[in-house]
């Protein structure tokens, strides 16, 4: 037994309204820099829908992930060490940039500087890829709420592979969001289809990173991912890829896009891992059984011989501790209501879903029926194949029965709890039909509906003895370093050349927003140096350059040091900030008591 | 005999730009890690690339093994293995041509790819330019020397083995053969300076990415683990302010 921590994350989807809010943020975190316009590390997809790049699910075409060779072994899909070294000069199976989309900005500056005419000017969009007029026919979210789903629903890879007489009826009925980051898998293909080597998989958290000066831009990582979250900087010529926003981790803060979700659906915390038995847990013959396989690879943290090993590993006490009270391990392994996102890729993924219940919800209010009691759920579930068909698509390698399993769990939550809100008494049957005791379902209740910020967020800090080399914490000033503010830009081998960067993060965020804030050309410079530094915010106030200074306000105050201390929200700033009610102590309406 | 000219030319030049070229790697490798790249244009534009790239990159590599073949291997060596100098020429010849044609084709649909899509060509550097130019030249001196020259023997028969390898050899081993390379037909000669002035420029282009070669990669666990104490944070140390290692106890105890 080789016990490893791996951070990761369950997005309850039921909870999620698709208001892209995460997307935004992440994006303004970490890739707000030319060369990154098409990346989102963050997206949300509306399902059905074709996802970000189109038909990125379809192995059959885009060869990502991992499959099983004639002798049962476990091989890249896109072809052995031989070939993959052999295709270098010209990635056969990678998307061009209109798989993804063409990225544009407008040219504002015709509406101010236009000539008086009869008509109003307009602001052109132009292509942050060529810099010429363009027409904005695809994008990141093209077809998001189904929007021309007439023509696109279709090209679904997940819906292609249902039969053809319940697409249409799907189409007419179900519709939810799915919000995706980098899986941080157990087994990354992404990692493994790296020539250089660049990729790693961090040994203390199991975080998955480009070494941004040992990628040499042989762009294998992007046809090895499945689920097309290793993007190509086609300025710097590297790849990137959601950093799970390490820094923001190693000092206990959620990620970027937890922290803003509007919905609060996501949940941070560790898993304990066999790490010797991944491989055999990705080489599971049978794909429906691949659920069960990477269940079978956690280890469960209250187990003595685990902890043991796990203080033998190197894993420091507080991490066990974090794993014990990880609301990951509940919802994956003690409730069993999450689910991996396409466990056939066999990578092993580690950000899982609680399905949404609320499809079937739907469908049952509409007849006119009580939606909220269980037996009317399960016969709805057992009734319902659509929604479920296409769950067990994403979720379960197309096995019913796992996502079944959970929607019951859910319905038999919703109708339990309805009895005690209402102030009757609970029906021990209602958890007793799907295998749970009463304590266990209001315990599952309250990690899905109320867990507050620190239930949600179970993330040990990297250690105090390391703080002083780590990426983001003021015990130094984080403008002291080799060289001072300011320094960078374009060197003169293109963008991004010349010394390495040794500059904190933050300090480079901040330095790219005041740049992009402050240029007037069309699109953005050649320089890496214009983000708002999102990293270290934790929620209250508001950082300087989040927003363009007011012109009476620029006045009155004095500039902004680049420190990174806030300032307070400008008037109308609620005294929590906007995303700061996680953080807050107060009375939270959703508590019942 | 030898003039002051061709000691410049066939001594001091080489010498120059081979320095320029190892001290230049070093420098650029510590000085810019991060630009160390392939400059992949792939995103923009794949159904040339797709063709040009892979003709040109295994077209040069054949044409690289054939330099090797031609300029490091003595001849008396190819002769006491039994190799006839009509087998030799034949083998250079004709495998030589074929890497060449691909080569020149590659390179000539890449150069026109580069410069007619749009954002492909908005994407290249000042740098990019002149290693092009360069790179164009050197490999059209050299498919000149191949056609003209052992082809079609414009201008009589020249065996580069007994002339240009052993000058090549000779800088290497400290003896010097300015007198040969001054001896040496127009288009060798030309081709020669041309190659030592693409050898002066390579650190300061995108070509340093044939050093990262990815051959490690036949051979490498799938999965690198990391460790974050390896690099902690991105900062660099301060000096004086160096971490003290701290030795992690030891597994089983």
């Amino acid at each position: 037994m080789r016990v490893m921590a791996q951070m990761s994350m369950v997005m309850n989807l039921d909870k999620c309204i698709g208001c892209h809010t995460c997307s935004v943020t992440c994006k303004q975190a970490w890739t707000n820099r030319t060369g990154t316009e098409y990346v989102w590390f963050n997206n949300v997809e509306t399902r059905p829908g074709q996802g970000y790049p189109r038909t990125y699910e379809d192995q059959e075409r885009w060869e990502g992930g991992w499959t099983l060779n004639r002798r049962g072994r476990l091989q890249l899909k896109a072809g052995g060490r031989l070939k993959n070294l052999m295709t270098v000069f010209s990635s056969p199976k990678m998307p061009s940039i209109n798989d993804y989309y063409e990225p544009w900005t407008y040219d504002y500056e015709n509406l101010t500087n236009a000539p008086l005419q009869e008509h109003t000017p307009v602001a052109r969009p132009k292509s942050l890829i060529s810099g010429k007029d363009m027409n904005v026919s695809w994008s990141a979210n093209w077809d998001d709420d189904l929007g021309g789903s007439a023509g696109l629903g279709t090209k679904d890879p997940v819906l292609v592979k249902m039969e053809e007489k319940v697409k249409l009826e799907f189409e007419q009925t179900f519709m939810f969001y799915l919000p995706r980051i980098c899986e941080h898998c157990l087994n990354p293909s992404c990692a493994a289809s790296c020539p250089s080597g660049a990729i790693y998989k961090r040994a203390e958290d199991g975080i998955v990173l480009v070494d941004q000066d040992k990628c040499r831009g042989w762009r294998k990582c992007v046809t090895g991912c499945p689920y097309k979250k290793v993007y190509f900087n086609h300025r710097t010529g590297k790849a990137e890829k959601c950093t799970f926003c390490f820094p923001r981790i190693e000092v206990g803060l959620p990620t970027v896009c937890s922290e803003t979700c509007v919905g609060r659906l996501r949940y941070i915390g560790l898993v304990l891992y066999d790490a010797d038995r991944v491989l055999e847990a990705a080489s599971e013959p049978d794909e429906t059984r691949l659920l069960e396989a990477q269940r079978s690879v956690f280890l469960d943290p209250h187990d003595p011989v685990v902890m043991r090993e796990a203080e033998r590993a190197g894993i420091p006490r507080d991490w066990v501790e974090a794993a014990q009270r990880s609301p990951i391990w509940k919802l994956i392994s003690e409730y069993e209501v999450a689910l991996p996102l396409h466990p056939e890729y066999r990578t092993m993924p580690m950000v899982w879903y609680i399905p949404p219940l609320s499809p079937v919800v739907d469908v049952v209010t509409e007849t006119g029926v009580d939606a909220e009691d269980s037996r009317t759920l399960f016969a709805a579930i057992d009734t319902l194949r659509i929604p479920v068909g296409y769950l067990a698509e994403l979720f379960t390698a197309g096995d019913p029965e796992p996502v079944t399993a959970v929607l019951k769990k859910l319905a038999a939550m919703r109708s339990y709890m309805r009895d005690l809100n209402m102030g009757r008494d609970g029906d021990p049957s209602i958890p007793a039909a799907v295998g749970m005791d009463e304590a266990t379902m209001r315990e599952m209740y309250r990690l899905l509906a109320i867990a507050k910020y620190d239930e949600r967020y179970v993330i040990p800090s990297a250690h105090a003895e390391q703080a002083h080399g780590l990426e983001e914490l003021a015990t130094e000033c984080s403008l002291d370093y080799e060289g001072g503010p300011g320094m960078g830009g374009s060197g003169p081998f293109g963008e991004g050349s010349g010394p390495a960067f040794s500059e904190p993060i933050a300090v480079e965020n901040f330095h790219m927003l005041q740049t992009r804030q402050t240029t007037d050309t069309v699109a953005d410079p050649a320089t890496r140096k214009a983000r708002v530094n999102l990293l270290n915010w934790d929620g209250k106030g508001a950082p300087p350059g989040l927003f363009p200074p007011k012109p009476d306000e620029a006045n009155l105050r004095e500039p902004a040091g680049p420190s990174g201390e806030t300032r307070p929200l400008p008037s109308g700033g609620s005294d929590g900030g906007p995303t700061g009610a996680g953080t807050t102590p107060g009375p939270d309406p959703q508590v019942r008591p | 005999m030898t003039t002051t000219l061709a000691t410049i030319l066939w001594v001091v030049v080489p010498y120059v730009c081979l320095a320029v070229f190892a001290l230049g790697h070093v420098w650029r490798y510590r000085y810019d890690k991060f630009g160390w790249t392939t400059r992949s244009s792939q995103l923009y534009e794949s159904r040339l690339l797709r063709w040009a790239s892979p003709l040109f990159h295994f077209g040069i590599l054949a044409v690289f093994l054939g330099h090797v073949m031609g300029l490091g291997i003595p001849k008396a060596w190819t002769e006491a293995v039994g190799m006839t100098e009509e087998i030799y020429h034949f083998l250079a010849v004709s495998i030589g041509a074929v890497a060449g044609v691909c080569t020149v084709v590659g390179m000539a649909l890449l150069i026109y790819r580069r410069r007619t899509v749009g954002p492909v060509f908005s994407a290249t550097t000042r740098m990019d330019k002149v290693m092009y130019l360069v790179l164009a030249v050197v490999i059209a001196l050299g498919m000149w020397n191949t056609v003209a020259g052992s082809i079609l023997n414009l201008g009589g028969h020249y065996d580069y083995r007994d002339g240009v390898s052993v000058w090549f050899r000779g800088i290497f081993r400290f003896s010097l053969h300015p007198e040969l390379m001054a001896a040496a037909p127009l288009g060798f000669q030309l081709h020669g300076l041309a190659a030592f002035f693409l050898f002066a420029l390579w650190p300061f282009t995108r070509l340093v990415h044939v050093f990262s070669a990815p051959v490690g990669y036949l051979w490498r666990p799938y999965v690198v683990y990391r460790s974050r104490s390896d690099r902690l944070g991105a900062r660099a140390g301060r000096p004086g302010w160096e971490r003290v290692e701290r030795r992690r106890e030891p597994a089983d105890r």
